[in-house]
């Protein structure tokens, strides 16, 4: 059997990619800083091929409670965006973007679900920017989808697609967090069976 | 000491009283709990994708409702299990985003439910229960003392079938 190709990348093409992850995913905590005006750290952009069952454990486990903000990606290189938040700090964040006292919040409303939503549309057009600079290639985000429940289930929508073609996923992962650490985040950009390749051409790193 | 066996994601396993068998989290994956009440001897099986000959990776039987299902019906019947006396409980299927356009990929929870469901009619398991749909999270556990399925959610409470 043809063996996988998210398994057979080179290391000239995993620096390449964790380098759009980068740059994209610094683009997006720069926005997010400006919606909540507050500093943001952000880690260096994890490239992880892991197990398709391993990828929620990279969020704390499949029934961990999270805020999931997921759009599709269309384009030359069709892809998924989700963004997730642990429960607590989607309230926070929450708090933060609509300027009441932190803590106020224990369930969303419509407002505050429109709010989360719209963090997340800015995030992935900020991290979108980046990876079409690099690319050349025209990618638009789909209307942001909320959904607040276990980690292993939103997931699934994502893992679903790619277990079609292959036992593994390969993330871009980035986690960032307030300085109070009251909203940390993962930010995840899965590639489309297929789109990879694709990426890895227009950056000229696929031999 | 009863033992909680834990199933991933596209993964199954089977088991006896006193134990339980859980799976966490499932979206529009299926999770198919198979229990024989007189020896007490059940399985759990949680497929992400409805069939295998429309898939390019089909190492992992169970990851597919078409090829996981016949291995945890061996595994039953391994343990102890009777194949006659086998019934089925599911759930999950849900769709956990809702887009103005719902393509193929977004229905994938129906398709999982409908393709379980033939795939238990053809093997001749009756189904007794079920709990699939939603746009919800659950959690699944099957407690092999009594052959309950006990549903976890986040917002819609606990169901046992």
């Amino acid at each position: 059997m043809e063996k996988e190709e998210v398994l057979s990348l080179s290391p000239m093409q995993l620096d390449a990619l964790r380098e759009i992850g980068n740059i994209g995913a610094g683009n997006a905590a720069t926005a997010l800083s400006q919606i909540i005006n507050r500093k943001i750290d952000m880690s260096v952009p994890r490239l992880n091929i892991l197990p398709l069952s391993e990828v929620p454990d990279v969020v704390g486990g499949a029934d961990t409670m999270v805020a999931g903000v997921y759009l599709r990606v269309f384009g030359p290189a069709p892809s998924s965006i989700l963004f997730l938040l642990p429960r607590d700090s989607a309230f926070s964040l929450v708090d933060m973007a609509m300027g009441r006292d932190n803590g106020t919040t224990d369930v969303l409303n419509a407002m505050d679900e429109s709010a989360l939503m719209e963090i997340g549309n800015i995030l992935a057009g900020s991290f979108l920017n980046a990876l079409s600079y690099f690319t050349k290639m025209t990618l638009l985000p789909s209307l942001p989808a909320l959904a607040m429940d276990m980690a292993g289930a939103i997931l699934s929508v994502i893992l679903i697609q790619l277990g079609q073609v292959g036992d593994y996923a390969l993330v871009i992962e980035t986690e960032f967090a307030t300085e109070a650490n009251d909203v940390r985040g993962h930010f995840f950009l899965i590639p489309d069976p297929g789109s990879l390749g694709v990426i890895l051409n227009t950056l000229g790193v696929n031999e | 000491m009863p033992e909680l066996i834990k199933v991933g994601m596209a993964d199954l396993k089977a088991g006896k009283a006193p134990d339980s068998i859980i799976s966490y989290g499932l979206g529009s994956c299926v999770g198919i709990a198979l229990y024989d009440p007189q020896t007490k001897v059940g399985g759990l099986a949680h497929i992400m994708l409805p069939d295998s000959t429309q898939a390019r990776a089909t190492d992992n039987t169970a990851k597919f409702a078409d090829t996981a299902l016949p291995v945890l019906l061996d595994q039953v019947i391994a343990l102890g299990g009777s194949r006659s006396r086998l019934t089925a409980k599911i759930a999950g299927g849900s769709q956990m985003f809702s887009f103005a356009q719902a393509t193929d990929v977004m229905r994938i929870g129906d398709r999982n439910v409908e393709a379980v469901r033939t795939v238990l009619k053809a093997l001749a398991i009756r189904l007794v229960a079920e709990d699939v749909g939603g746009n919800y999270g659950r959690t699944v556990e099957l407690l092999l003392d009594s052959g309950a399925f006990v549903i976890k959610t986040v917002n819609k409470g606990e169901n046992r079938l």
